[in-house]
């Protein structure tokens, strides 16, 4: 019985001055084919400057049963957002 | 439409679903994404799978009646043209079966499944392209009816399928065109090329109109479908858009719809038109389509031919790990 290639996902950088992001995933045996592979199926249409390549299984992700330990207190400090403290007026933009 | 008949799995009436139910068909009536990791009915998952499966196996099929005249084109641009389309149809098939794939079954398993018979790949693809102005009308035709599917399927409840469909949208009209374009190519050269473009509309118009499954309006598993979100509109809604959207196109060039029944119908503000033979259309999926065994069996080449290939990549790529592995300082000495 013959071994799948492991999965990778793709991030591309669309343009000079912005993040990588996540585009999507494919198989390869390796980084090096990876990175071809993705230039082949994501790339088609000039849509990046610059291609990373991760091994899924090197991604670790928040579970979704986190979300609300890990998200809900920013919520509670609404001091965080600049909206939330009043300038008078006269002062001007601040 | 490239997946036809999906059968959606654990139908539920709102009384039978227990909590958890309740609140994952709260969320998609709410318009929320479901994103991969998170909670699902065991039968969202499974009848995804079937859909986007067999709409990924359409994507790979779907290469073979068109790759059949990449050699064959009549200009080296045409070639080129036809080429860079056929291989936006793999770029389909992988984005969606790595959707597929998120939802916890292996490419190798998709992959058995189409070669067993076991999932399904849309009708049209078992017709053959017997002449050049084919390319065109399976461009301006079958790729017209799926647009019309995959164009609502965007706002599919599931997160990976959804973003699959708008990158696929985004290179879909082009593939269009393309095919519009062959098509008054000829409909507007020589008579022979007119004959031949009219004779393309009429091998393909009604496995066309086929491409949307038979109607759906009181079928159980297509309201299932459209509750969770992984269906948007039902088949005629879709096969009238087509019909009406195509007709004068077909005008354009100087075509006739091969219907003797097809009439603009006022109080409707769409055409009437003849159902197509379901009675092929059931014979095809059940194998019995003029080309269901020579794409079977250009599949199956594919996959064999191709076994040398990836296990040579495969070990190669471990070999190489265990020598950078074995090359590395011992840390702990």
């Amino acid at each position: 019985m013959s071994k799948e290639w492991p999965l990778w996902e793709v991030f591309i950088r669309g343009q000079h001055g912005l993040n990588h992001r996540h585009v999507g995933s494919l198989h390869a045996p390796d980084a090096e084919i990876a990175l071809l592979n993705a230039r082949d199926v994501y790339t088609r249409r000039n849509e990046g400057v610059s291609i990373w390549v991760v091994k899924s299984s090197d991604i670790t992700a928040s579970a979704p049963s986190d979300k609300g330990p890990l998200f809900d207190p920013s919520n509670a400090k609404v001091y965080r957002h600049p909206t939330f403290f009043e300038v008078p007026e006269e002062v001007g933009h601040m | 439409m490239y997946a036809q008949m999906v059968q959606a799995e654990g139908m539920k009436a709102p009384e039978e679903m227990d909590e958890r139910e309740r609140a994952f068909q709260a969320r998609i009536d709410a318009g929320e994404k479901i994103e991969p990791k998170e909670w699902m009915p065991e039968g969202y998952r499974k009848t995804l799978i079937r859909q986007i499966s067999q709409h990924a196996h359409s994507e790979i099929v779907g290469q073979l009646p068109e790759g059949n005249w990449i050699t064959r084109a009549p200009t080296l641009e045409r070639k080129q043209i036809l080429l860079a389309k056929v291989q936006d149809e793999a770029g389909h098939g992988l984005y969606l079966y790595c959707a597929a794939e998120t939802l916890g079954v292996s490419r190798d398993e998709l992959n058995a499944q189409l070669l067993s018979g076991k999932a399904k790949y849309s009708s049209i693809f078992n017709y053959p392209t017997l002449n050049w102005a084919d390319i065109g009308a399976v461009g301006w035709l079958v790729d017209g009816a799926a647009i019309m599917n995959q164009v609502a399927l965007q706002r599919t409840s599931y997160g990976p399928y959804a973003r699959a469909m708008v990158r696929i949208c985004k290179e879909e009209s082009f593939h269009q065109r393309q095919g519009y374009t062959i098509m008054m190519k000829m409909a507007f050269g020589t008579p022979a090329q007119k004959r031949m473009a009219q004779d393309a509309l009429n091998r393909f118009w009604y496995p066309s109109l086929m491409m949307f499954g038979p109607s759906d309006k009181d079928s159980v598993h297509s309201a299932q479908s459209m509750a969770w979100k992984i269906k948007i509109n039902t088949n005629d809604e879709l096969r009238q858009k087509f019909v009406d959207q195509t007709v004068p196109q077909a005008k354009y060039l100087g075509l006739t719809i091969p219907d003797a029944d097809l009439a603009w119908n006022e109080e409707k503000g769409g055409y009437d038109f003849s159902e197509p033979d379901w009675s092929e259309f059931y014979a095809v999926l059940k194998g019995n389509g003029p080309c269901n065994a020579e794409r079977m069996a250009a599949r199956q080449k594919a996959w064999d031919d191709g076994a040398w290939y990836r296990d040579g990549l495969m070990a190669n790529a471990e070999k190489r790990a265990e020598r950078r592995f074995a090359a590395m300082p011992i840390a702990a000495e």
